[in-house]
């Protein structure tokens, strides 16, 4: 057989693969099945529940009232000129949509390995719809935010945006980058030795005290001991925490070396995860 | 050949048996340290034949091994073999759902698989949602399936609850659906695991009808995976016969089924495992026409005498209240006769003590096959020993009826009696 005859193959099964082999015409190909998972999953999560989706808005205000008692009442962590509450409402509505992406897409091979046992198509479109799904809940968690940030301006408080607002979609790109990067390597990992989704349950919560989600970055650099600085800063979850608050309160610091070093964090994580997946997804079924 | 469509050259498939625990680390590291020196998976050099009921020694099994086949464009093609011969992980290569250990696979079609019972279905989501959702599973795009949805529905036979959440679905209906989905998809193969099963007669009846449009009017290729050889036969053009994960023939249907069949058993001593029952009583030893073979060649007509052992002496009382049936079943497993001791009114159970049952027949009136015997042994109506399968009498066509002519037992029937005719 020559090499012509070999081309007319449509695509070969094989245990070789090369380390970067993302179809990404195949993804294509597939885009209403992404839209068809986004919307089994709006439409299936709160059947049969009273609240719906008023449960989106609940959870971060909650977290937010205790956050204000726990950090500001009783801890004494300053938020500037910035009512608490507003300021952990910003600070927890970012780290939600983090959250949702990561825990969402690590557990993918685990929790679908009934339909990716049985059908193939690219496995990929599976955490992508997580991470579009959580959008809304994003965007409904951020209404939620805004009406706040209304009440608050007009009750006289000093908040104001300023112009890093441009900036919003590159930071919610960010978090979506990396939290369906970090999902996909430890939903990759996970596939063989389940050490790791143990670890995630309590390894989320824990991250969270180190992102500066209750308190800013300056407030760290002042109170935690010098060797956990470095940990908290360099996160780039922090950076995009503390960006985040920045744009939308005009609290905290904002540098273009920062943002740089996030976004590329972010894209070089994603990227990590989604070789590591593709690796995964071929042989996971046998060991899952 | 122009129109091979599938290529399959020698795949095989590793597994590990066993748990995955901190062994697997180890074997991982060790694979991984060879792999860094460019040397071969050292794990690929063990690794035993697949047979399912022999314990082995290794913790690596070859479940499929130098698997080599073409399929041409429109044929179907089916895939038989016992549990275990390596059916299903042979699909699950050819359907992308794992990766092979060794070899590879070129299609030059797209290649879709026939979910299993509404696999992929979501429970919550109303049947209309859960077509455009299977379909889209199954790589069908949102038009394709708005302009097939009528017919999908009408094939289905769900229209009255289709807006109704799956949940509330049986199970009939629910494999309907799905296979009525998969039905209407336009891959250019087509996999289908033995979906056909569940579904009752009119439903089985329409699907199979639909495979066969599937293959004959749309010219699309098929492999077909079933138990039931009936379908398989009105299905196939060619079958592969799997054994122990290795291609044993490859043959019209025809030929193949009945190699298959033969092979399903092997040529051994009577089978006395497979038990149930508390063994108090059970049968030690038994002799078919003198024989203590597994398998009994005998001429349809023919007498048979049997003779049963039992583990222990059996007092007058105890054999009032013994009672062993033969369970005689046909190749598909349904019963066709069963013998017994309590069918016979001559029976003398007064004996001081018998250690042997034993039963005669003047003619077994079974047209040509291979017969499964079930032996039952109750002690005061509780079960005692029950041995599936535990021989088999291998039917050969005679003259029985001394007209040269004989029924085929699949199509007319598996009892032959001597019957007399007149006219008047």
């Amino acid at each position: 057989m020559n090499i012509q005859n070999d081309n007319q193959w449509l695509y070969t099964i094989s245990s070789k693969h090369k380390l970067f082999s993302i179809n990404f015409r195949e993804i294509w190909r597939y885009r209403d099945l992404l839209v068809m998972f986004v919307k089994r999953d709006l439409v299936t999560l709160y059947k049969q529940t009273i609240l719906g989706p008023l449960w989106y808005v609940i959870q971060p205000l909650f977290t937010s009232v205790i956050f204000t008692l726990v950090f500001n009442n009783l801890g004494n962590i300053s938020t500037g000129t910035i009512p608490p509450f507003l300021f952990n409402l910003a600070g927890i509505t970012a780290w939600n949509y983090f959250k949702e992406c990561l825990t969402g897409t690590s557990n993918t091979f685990t929790k679908n390995q009934a339909i990716f046992g049985k059908v193939y198509f690219p496995r990929v479109i599976m955490p992508m719809s997580v991470t579009i799904s959580n959008l809304l809940k994003f965007s409904i968690q951020l209404f939620i935010f805004l009406g706040f940030y209304v009440y608050y301006y007009f009750a006289g408080s000093t908040v104001e945006m300023n112009l890093n607002i441009l900036l919003f979609p590159v930071y919610v790109i960010m978090m979506a980058l990396l939290g369906l990067g970090l999902g996909m390597i430890i939903s990759s990992m996970t596939t063989k030795y389940r050490d790791l989704h143990v670890l995630v349950s309590f390894g989320v919560q824990l991250l969270m005290y180190l992102s500066a989600v209750p308190y800013s970055v300056a407030e760290a650099q002042a109170k935690f001991p010098e060797f956990v600085v470095p940990f908290v800063v360099y996160s780039p979850l922090t950076q995009i925490i503390e960006g985040f608050r920045f744009m939308l309160l005009n609290t905290g610091s904002f540098s273009w070396v920062s943002f740089a070093y996030t976004l590329i964090s972010s894209v070089v994580i994603f990227l990590l995860g989604l070789v590591i997946f593709n690796k995964t997804e071929k042989k996971f079924i046998d060991t899952v | 050949m122009p129109n091979t469509i599938l290529k399959v050259d020698k795949i095989s498939k590793q597994y590990r048996l066993g748990l995955i625990g901190t062994g697997t680390l180890r074997h991982d590291l060790n694979r991984w340290w060879h792999s860094i020196r460019g040397k071969e998976d050292p794990f690929l050099q063990v690794g035993e034949v697949n047979d399912r009921s022999v314990k082995g020694d290794s913790d690596y099994v070859w479940a499929l091994q130098d698997i080599s086949f073409e399929v041409e464009k429109g044929e179907v093609l089916g895939i038989v073999g016992k549990n275990g011969a390596g059916k299903s992980t042979l699909l699950k290569i050819l359907s992308r759902v794992t990766a092979p250990t060794k070899g590879e696979v070129k299609t030059k079609g797209d290649i879709a698989s026939l979910l299993e019972v509404g696999t992929g279905f979501h429970p919550e989501m109303t049947g209309r949602e859960n077509i455009f959702l299977n379909g889209a599973i199954l790589g069908m795009t949102k038009r394709e399936i708005k302009q097939k949805l009528e017919e999908i529905i009408a094939f289905s036979g769900c229209a009255r609850y289709i807006d109704t959440p799956v949940k509330r679905y049986s199970i009939g209906m629910r494999v309907r659906l799905a296979f009525s989905v998969a039905a209407f998809l336009e891959p250019d193969i087509l996999v289908v695991d033995e979906v056909l099963a569940v579904g009752d007669a009119e439903f089985q009846k329409k699907a199979i009808g639909k495979m066969q449009d599937i293959s004959q009017g749309d010219g699309r290729t098929v492999l077909f995976v079933s138990h039931d050889m009936t379908s398989i036969e009105a299905l196939c053009s060619r079958v592969i016969v799997l054994q122990n994960g290795r291609i044993a023939l490859i043959d019209t249907p025809q030929k193949a089924i009945e190699f298959y069949l033969k092979s399903d058993q092997t040529d051994d001593e009577i089978n006395y495992v497979n038990v149930r029952g508390d063994k108090q009583y059970y049968i030690k030893k038994a002799t078919i026409n003198g024989s203590h073979n597994r398998n009994n060649l005998v001429k349809s007509g023919s007498p048979i005498k049997m003779k049963f052992e039992l583990n222990k002496e059996l007092s007058k009382e105890e054999l009032k209240k013994i009672a062993f049936y033969l369970i005689i079943k046909n190749e598909l497993q349904s019963p066709v006769l069963t013998l017994s001791n309590m069918y016979d009114s001559n029976f003398d159970d007064s004996k001081e003590s018998s250690r042997f049952l034993e039963c005669e027949i003047d003619g077994l009136n079974l047209s040509e096959g291979r017969y499964f015997v079930t032996t039952w042994l109750t002690f005061n109506n509780a079960l005692s020993n029950q041995i599936n399968d535990s021989f088999v009498f291998e039917v050969i066509q005679t003259d029985f009826y001394k007209t040269g002519k004989m029924p085929n037992p699949r199509k007319h029937g598996y009892m032959l009696l001597n019957q007399k005719w007149s006219s008047s």
